[in-house]
């Protein structure tokens, strides 16, 4: 359980996070989301201690993050995957943590051995792929057995497989009571990982909600049309009581609509159909609709005015 | 240390929240109340397993004893009449010259960890921030305290045992213990002071180059202060530099104003213990 109370972090004039306020709880993941710069590492560092809120208040079960007296096995975190001593070999940098926080020395190889990492365990972390480096900020955050587990973007410089391994044991990790805790600018990864969402943009709680709510109230299903008959099937769809909306391109658009009933009523009526096609908006549209006005850095949009944005999830996901 | 979860019900109310809230995960490894001896193993651990302790310690003693042993080698092959000298005196070029491995040692035993952002882990793993600061201060110290001992005492006795014939003096058991505990006390807080300067500074090269000014610097300065008008403090710089301090150690002075007997170890003392404070003041405020 974190408990984040009107947390705030002023650098000079800026502000980084804003009177944020939610909790974190146990046995779900919970997402953190928001575009870049928003503010989630800072939260993240202020939960740890790193950072001294500027206003407000974290804890963690209750207590503050410099009152633990073994952190380590009340929280694991994998704030940044390159925080390790390059000239030092992965069992040593995860001996030392151990050591710091009384954990015994054959958990060491324990969880080296989860995250795959036991047969590099003797070499040094600077000759390790972003991915390894990853995986052994991830054997770091384990190395307590902590009931609560912050990542700060996991899946960054995973390959696919390890991206399903990470989201699979994110999931397990909170199906055994504990609390899961992990950032992304991703919304499609969050889909298939976090049961809860924390939407942040520009420090300010954006958003506090289940991601079944938050699909159910964002993911738009509808149904595209075209027609060199528009004016026609306007009407006989009017006169069917279905709304239809013209949108740029000589589309129309029906809100879940379906399109059996639309394509009868068009063979009805003898209107030629050049597309009929289910819609489904991504929860990636829904999260930049959400973030739109807090995005910190903006691409120059160089597509032309009114033109339809074919892949704003993709644009999203090269970023990262 | 257990702190008890809050019973769930006095928790505000989440709209709409989905899984299982009952029992929180218990692990199955014993809970362990830290200390710092904790810290002290972990900082161990930690400097032990990187390359450049090995390399700035190795060079350390090679330095020590190849030239502790050059001049006494010297001293004995050109009959050299040392008039009751202590042979011992003759260690002092090399620790002048090895003092710069302390330094390098000291600054990247803290700094590093900015650089590399491994202090992120450290802290995390750690939150008491003066408890991380004292277990390197204890573990670097003891280390280099070790290292200089053993070998100044090596040094020493190899310098006695090639001088025996050309005159030298048996030193006193005070010239001893001088050369030997006293100049491992004096270069280990300096060497400390390094530490504390990287910590401050946060960053190595900035940390060494400074340290390397603090010990070069005063003695530089004063050789090229021609004027009359500075004799008093080009004086003062050529008897408070580190070198000269040193040198107070084997009973070698610049001058008969500066500090004499163990003055150097109280001076450096109280500066090691002054940066001590500004360090832990900083890091306490600073953000990781």
């Amino acid at each position: 359980m974190i408990e984040l109370d009107g947390l705030t972090k002023r650098y000079g004039e800026k502000v980084a996070v804003n009177n944020l306020t939610f909790a974190v709880r146990p046995g779900i993941v919970t997402g953190f989301l928001g575009p870049n710069g928003a503010g989630k590492s800072t939260t993240m560092r202020m939960i740890l201690g790193l950072d001294r809120p500027t206003a407000g208040d974290v804890r963690i079960d209750g207590t503050h993050y410099d009152g633990l007296r073994d952190p380590l096995t009340y929280i694991g975190a994998l704030l940044d995957a390159k925080a390790v001593h390059g000239g030092r070999n992965a069992f040593n940098h995860l001996l030392c943590l151990a050591q710091s926080n009384g954990i015994p020395r054959a958990r060491v190889d324990e969880v080296l051995d989860t995250v795959g990492l036991t047969s590099v365990a003797r070499k040094k972390a600077k000759g390790f792929s972003l991915g390894m480096g990853q995986r052994l900020g991830i054997a770091g955050a384990l190395l307590g057995d902590p009931r609560i587990l912050m990542f700060d973007e996991p899946v960054n410089g995973l390959d696919p497989e390890g991206i399903h391994w990470i989201r699979n044991l994110m999931k397990s990790l909170a199906a055994q009571g504990r609390t899961v805790f992990v950032s992304s600018h991703l919304m499609s990864e969050m889909a298939l990982t976090a049961d809860h969402l924390v939407v942040i943009g520009q420090g300010r709680l954006l958003a506090d909600t289940s991601m079944a709510d938050f699909i159910q109230q964002n993911s738009r299903s509808y149904v595209r049309i075209r027609t060199p008959q528009r004016e026609r099937l306007l009407d006989v769809l009017r006169g069917a009581g279905v709304v239809a909306v013209e949108t740029g391109g000589g589309t129309l658009e029906v809100d879940g609509g379906k399109p059996e009933h639309i394509g009868e009523l068009a063979a009805r009526h003898q209107i030629v159909l050049h597309e009929l096609s289910p819609q489904q908006a991504s929860l990636e549209e829904a999260f930049m609709r959400l973030t739109a006005e807090s995005v910190e850095y903006h691409a120059h949009d160089t597509a032309p005015p009114g033109a339809p944005v074919q892949d704003w999830g993709g644009d999203w996901k090269r970023e990262g | 240390m257990s702190t008890p979860q809050p019973p769930l019900t006095q928790q505000p109310p989440a709209p709409n929240w989905q899984g299982a809230p009952g029992t929180s995960y218990t692990s199955p490894i014993p809970v362990v109340r830290t200390h710092l001896g904790h810290a002290i193993s972990s900082e161990w651990t930690k400097i032990k397993s990187v390359r450049s302790t090995i390399w700035t310690l190795g060079v350390y003693i090679v330095l020590l004893i190849g030239l502790g042993l050059l001049f006494a080698l010297i001293a004995a092959s050109t009959d050299m009449s040392l008039e009751g000298e202590s042979p011992l005196s003759l260690g002092l070029f090399g620790l002048m010259l090895g003092s710069v491995c302390l330094i390098t040692l000291g600054v990247l035993s803290t700094a590093s960890e900015y650089g590399t952002g491994m202090i992120r882990t450290t802290m995390t793993a750690c939150p008491s921030r003066g408890r991380v600061l004292a277990a390197k201060s204890i573990v670097y110290f003891g280390l280099a305290f070790t290292v200089t001992l053993v070998t100044t005492a090596f040094v020493g006795f190899a310098q006695v045992a090639i001088l025996e014939g050309n005159g030298a003096a048996n030193p006193t058991g005070e010239e001893w213990f001088k050369a030997t505990v006293g100049v491992s006390l004096f270069l280990s807080l300096f060497g400390l002071l390094s530490l504390l300067m990287g910590s401050l500074i946060r960053h190595s090269a900035g940390a060494i180059t400074i340290m390397l000014g603090v010990f070069l610097a005063p003695l530089v300065i004063a050789i090229f202060m021609f004027s009359e008008s500075l004799r008093n403090v080009q004086e003062f710089l050529l008897n408070y530099s580190i070198p000269s301090q040193l040198g107070v150690f084997y009973n070698a002075e610049l001058g008969s104003s500066g500090p004499s007997g163990w003055d150097p170890l109280w001076i450096m003392l109280a500066l090691t213990g002054a940066a001590f404070v500004g360090a832990y003041a900083l890091l306490e405020q600073r953000d990781v």
